[in-house]
């Protein structure tokens, strides 16, 4: 079979394709995580609750998909990846799984009897199913970005030095905490759009600013932490994008500073940068008036922060710290030529129909949502 | 070398996890299309009564909707998670449908599902039928691209090893696809899944019956099961996957030991009824045999030969011996790619690389390996026999009453009969039945392709994880307590909406139903 990309834009591709869908990850879910979280502090009662919940009731499942489409191309496009980082992670991942195993359930199943009991407790389900992944995929992201200490051997069997504590150091925590504002904002944004004017918009708003400046706080602290600390890596030796997939057959060096490295050969970068801060304080004021405009400001900073980290990494994806060599880089991690040029074709054939009937179904549900609507019988 | 424990513990973790996401996805696969149906005949005849049909069964499929989602999750980071060496190792082949199946079918049937239910007053009627139809739609095609990788694993076509990569990666996309292992337990699933449905509808509703209550419903509903779950009962029993068992060497030793048949039979091969095998000794107590049964069925000829365990496992023997030039040819590669003598080695005895990697189970070297070593690995080809003869043979004696119980309903209904009551009963006793089938169905899949992950090509104890024993143990207290409550949960709420009947879908705690009124002069307000 001719293939007519040659391999190394094809892993370019890639790179970006999966960015795409960790950020459309981002805006859709994020905001369903993001409302979670702020369920138990805007929802004042019952009916409250019932309406928060129901802003984000018929569309949730939808957005998931984004995950695990993502896990899907990330294990079909880069099974190094998807092998070192899900395993290195294990009890961090098992942690949200059973997370977000808790959330469709909650969804579901909290409308189905009325007692108050079991009514707080799947109340509480959804904050977990909410805040925790939001929290993990930011620590993820900030232990990524010091390198993870994994190594791999010479059949290419992945070993893991370290376990589910190892994972929450500070840098780690920051961000986790920069994810689960970023992630609050958008929802508080989300619920402006949704919600009719009331007391659970007016809370609503008033977190979501404080979580805006919490972002840019946060953001600001972890780029200086990254820009000093000597955090960085990068290829000393030659790399042949056009090689095949074998992690082991290049050298790299620890380099305090690498990942600002490529700001500087690529200044358009800081434009993602920007867009974090801009996003971030776009939100901040929109909320405050109560404009739809929240919303393009807090998915303007989680496209913008999502990407600055993919930027800086470049060609790295997963840094290792015990043994740099063993790095997994955009080069030498992807799958075959003709399996990333088959998966282009699929994900160019079927993303464009997702985003089509998405669309259709955010048109059809399109409307301000009012607690008696949300309370009726059979609106759930 | 992994660690064995590990790769124990997380075989019954994946064990675990996936017959547990099991239990719900034959009933959303099958509750999914005759919601279709039922709708349907709402959208056709425009009677009221339709809609509230699909309705209250349309309650039932989100309560058992949301957990196959939910623990499907798992399903797809397991892999990462406890199976690494095997991500890695096939990913390259195995990732693209998993990924596929997410941009093709979960994306559509997770995005209109919400449509499905909140929907009703914002959508005209042929609008939401269709919503429901994409969403039945997005269900099956989910199933057949799992059943693509699955049957993948069962038999890897369109695939080579690189020694270079060090693992296996496509060599031609259309194999992969139109597998014909893949296409046989795609069709044998989707139809277990719409028997487990149609078993499901038929029993609710015969408790129904038997009550005296929404009698209106329940009777419509026993039609449409009846009538597709014959249809399905006989697919499922016809279109079993025993046809791709003649494809390789390890289908062809699923097949004998499932027939727990030790030796080579004159064709065309009897069929076992019954028996006891015994592994150590290679016999079975106790046969009852019907004669030629078995070599029609699997090879759908007088003349074709049905292979015993035992020769088959000389041919492993012999494979392996081969395999270890493979094996040795892929290291010399390793060092250096462009050893020509190396890599014309390699070309002729790739196919049996698989077979070498079974001893190093037993050694660290398989180059070290001495006779009878390579005799010992030569059988752990042959996989449980008894488990896989025992669940075979529940299984299909499953299939055979599904497809009574059935046809009964279906005479029936058709000839205008008063359903008697020891048939509702009989219906109500079958609703755990197809579930049994359907978990079986599993076991003699995945222990029939025992010791394999990837058939032929990498042994199971391989593709485990580099994770401690403890590790393994804690996530699978964890998903016990987790699953072990959502079940427990799931099926309370499904008992009450089953009690609450159609137009009862929150009640204040106490009440379990509207009264003895029957669906016909109930309120509807849902």
């Amino acid at each position: 079979m001719d293939i007519p990309l040659d391999y190394a834009t094809l892993k370019v591709i890639w790179w970006a394709l999966v960015g795409i869908l960790l950020i459309g990850y981002a805006l859709t879910d994020g905001y369903d995580l993001g409302v979670a979280t702020l369920l138990p502090f805007i929802g004042k009662t019952d009916e409250e609750r019932r309406l928060v919940i129901n802003s984000i009731g018929p569309m949730w499942e939808g957005h998931q998909v984004w995950l695990i489409t993502g896990g899907g191309a990330l294990f079909a496009a880069w099974p190094y990846v998807y092998a070192v980082s899900f395993s290195g992670f294990y009890l961090a991942m098992f942690v949200v799984l059973a997370a977000l195993i808790l959330r469709p359930v909650g969804f579901k199943y909290r409308s189905k009897r009325v007692g108050k009991a079991w009514r707080r407790n799947w109340d509480w389900a959804l904050f977990v199913g909410g805040f925790v992944p939001a929290l993990i995929f930011g620590v993820a992201l900030g232990n990524v970005l010091q390198g993870v200490p994994f190594d791999i051997d010479r059949t290419m069997r992945a070993s893991y030095d370290g376990g589910l504590f190892g994972l929450l150091n500070p840098f780690a925590l920051l961000a986790g905490l920069a994810s689960v504002a970023m992630l609050v904002v958008h929802g508080a944004s989300w619920l402006v759009v949704k919600l009719e004017h009331g007391p659970v918009m007016d809370r609503a708003v008033k977190y979501g600013r404080i979580a805006a400046l919490a972002v840019i706080v946060f953001y600001a602290l972890a780029g200086i932490w990254l820009w000093q600390s000597g955090m960085g890596y990068r290829i000393v030796s030659d790399i042949d994008p056009q090689g095949q997939a074998n992690p082991l057959r290049k050298e790299v060096l620890v380099e305090a500073g690498a990942w600002m490295g490529n700001y500087g050969r690529y200044p358009l970068l800081i434009l993602a940068p920007l867009a974090g801060f801009a996003g971030s304080l776009l939100a901040f004021w929109a909320l405050g008036r109560k404009s739809p405009l929240a919303m393009v400001g807090s998915g303007l900073a989680a496209t913008g922060i999502i990407s600055s980290v993919g930027a800086s990494m470049f060609p790295f994806i997963l840094p290792s710290s015990i043994n740099p060599t063993a790095s997994l880089t955009v080069w030498d991690s992807s799958s075959s030529h003709i399996t990333l040029f088959i998966m282009l074709i699929a994900t160019a054939i079927f993303l464009p129909i997702v985003l089509a009937y998405t669309a259709w179904v955010f048109k059809v549900l399109w409307g301000r949502l009012s607690i008696e609507e949300a309370t009726s019988e059979g609106k759930y | 070398m992994p660690d064995l424990l590990v790769a124990d513990l997380s075989r019954w973790q994946f064990a675990l996890t996936a017959m547990y996401h099991f239990l719900f996805v034959p009933l959303t696969l099958g509750l999914s299309m005759i919601l279709v149906i039922m709708e349907g005949a709402y959208v056709m005849t425009g009677k009221e009564v339709w809609k509230r049909i699909t309705k209250f069964w349309g309650t039932l499929f989100g309560i058992n909707f949301v957990l196959g989602v939910a623990t499907g999750i798992t399903m797809e980071f397991q892999f990462g998670m406890n199976w690494s060496y095997y991500s890695h190792y096939v990913g390259d082949i195995f990732g693209a449908p998993l990924a596929i199946e997410g941009l093709m079918a979960f994306f559509l049937e997770a995005t209109l599902v919400g449509l499905m239910f909140f929907g009703w007053d914002k959508l005209s009627r042929p609008v939401h039928w269709l919503v429901t139809f994409l969403v039945a739609l997005g269900s099956n095609l989910s199933a057949l691209w799992i059943l693509v990788a699955n049957g993948w694993m069962q038999n890897p076509v369109g695939s080579e090893f690189n020694p270079e990569t060090m693992r296996m990666e496509i060599t031609n996309f259309m194999e992969v696809i139109f597998n014909p292992v893949a296409q046989a337990k795609f069709v044998h699933t989707v139809s277990a899944g719409y028997v487990t449905a149609s078993v499901f509808v038929l029993g609710i509703s015969a408790w129904y019956v038997l009550k005296g209550r929404h009698l209106g419903l329940a009777k419509r509903s026993m039609a449409v099961a009846a009538s597709f779950g014959l249809l399905s009962a006989f697919s499922v029993v016809v279109l079993g996957d025993e046809s791709g068992y003649a494809l390789t060497d390890n289908q062809k030793m699923k097949l004998a030991a499932l027939e727990a048949m030790w030796h080579t039979e004159e064709a065309p091969a009897p069929l076992t009824l019954i028996g006891i095998p015994d592994q150590r000794t290679h016999e079975t107590h106790f046969e009852v045999k019907f004669p030629w049964i078995l070599g029609l069925i699997s090879t759908r000829s007088l003349d074709g030969e049905v292979e015993g365990i035992l020769p088959l496992v000389a041919i492993a023997e012999s494979r392996i011996e081969n395999g270890l030039h493979a094996y040795e040819a892929v290291q010399r590669l390793n060092d250096n790619p462009e050893d020509v003598a190396a890599r014309e080695t390699f070309e002729q005895t790739k196919q049996d690389l698989g077979y070498a990697l079974l001893l190093l189970r037993y050694v660290d070297d398989p180059l070290m390996a001495d006779k009878e070593t390579i005799t010992k690995a030569s059988f752990d080809t042959v996989p449980n026999v008894m488990m896989a003869f025992f669940s075979f043979r529940i299984m299909a004696g499953l299939g055979f009453l599904f497809i009574g119980i059935f046809a009964l309903a279906f005479f029936f209904i058709s000839m205008k009969r008063k359903v008697p009551k020891w048939f509702l009963r009989v219906a109500i006793l079958a609703i755990p039945l197809p579930w049994i089938a359907a978990e079986l169905g599993w076991v003699l899949a995945e222990v029939g392709r025992q010791p394999w992950v990837i058939d032929g090509v990498l042994p199971t104890f391989l593709g485990v994880s580099s994770l401690s024993a403890s590790q393994v143990i804690m996530t699978m207290v964890g998903f016990t307590l987790l699953y072990g409550t959502l079940a427990v949960i799931e099926i309370s709420l499904m008992l009450r909406a089953i009690k609450a009947g159609p137009g009862g879908r929150i009640l204040p705690e106490g009440v379990t139903s509207e009264g003895p009124t029957g669906g016909r002069s109930v309120q509807f307000d849902v």
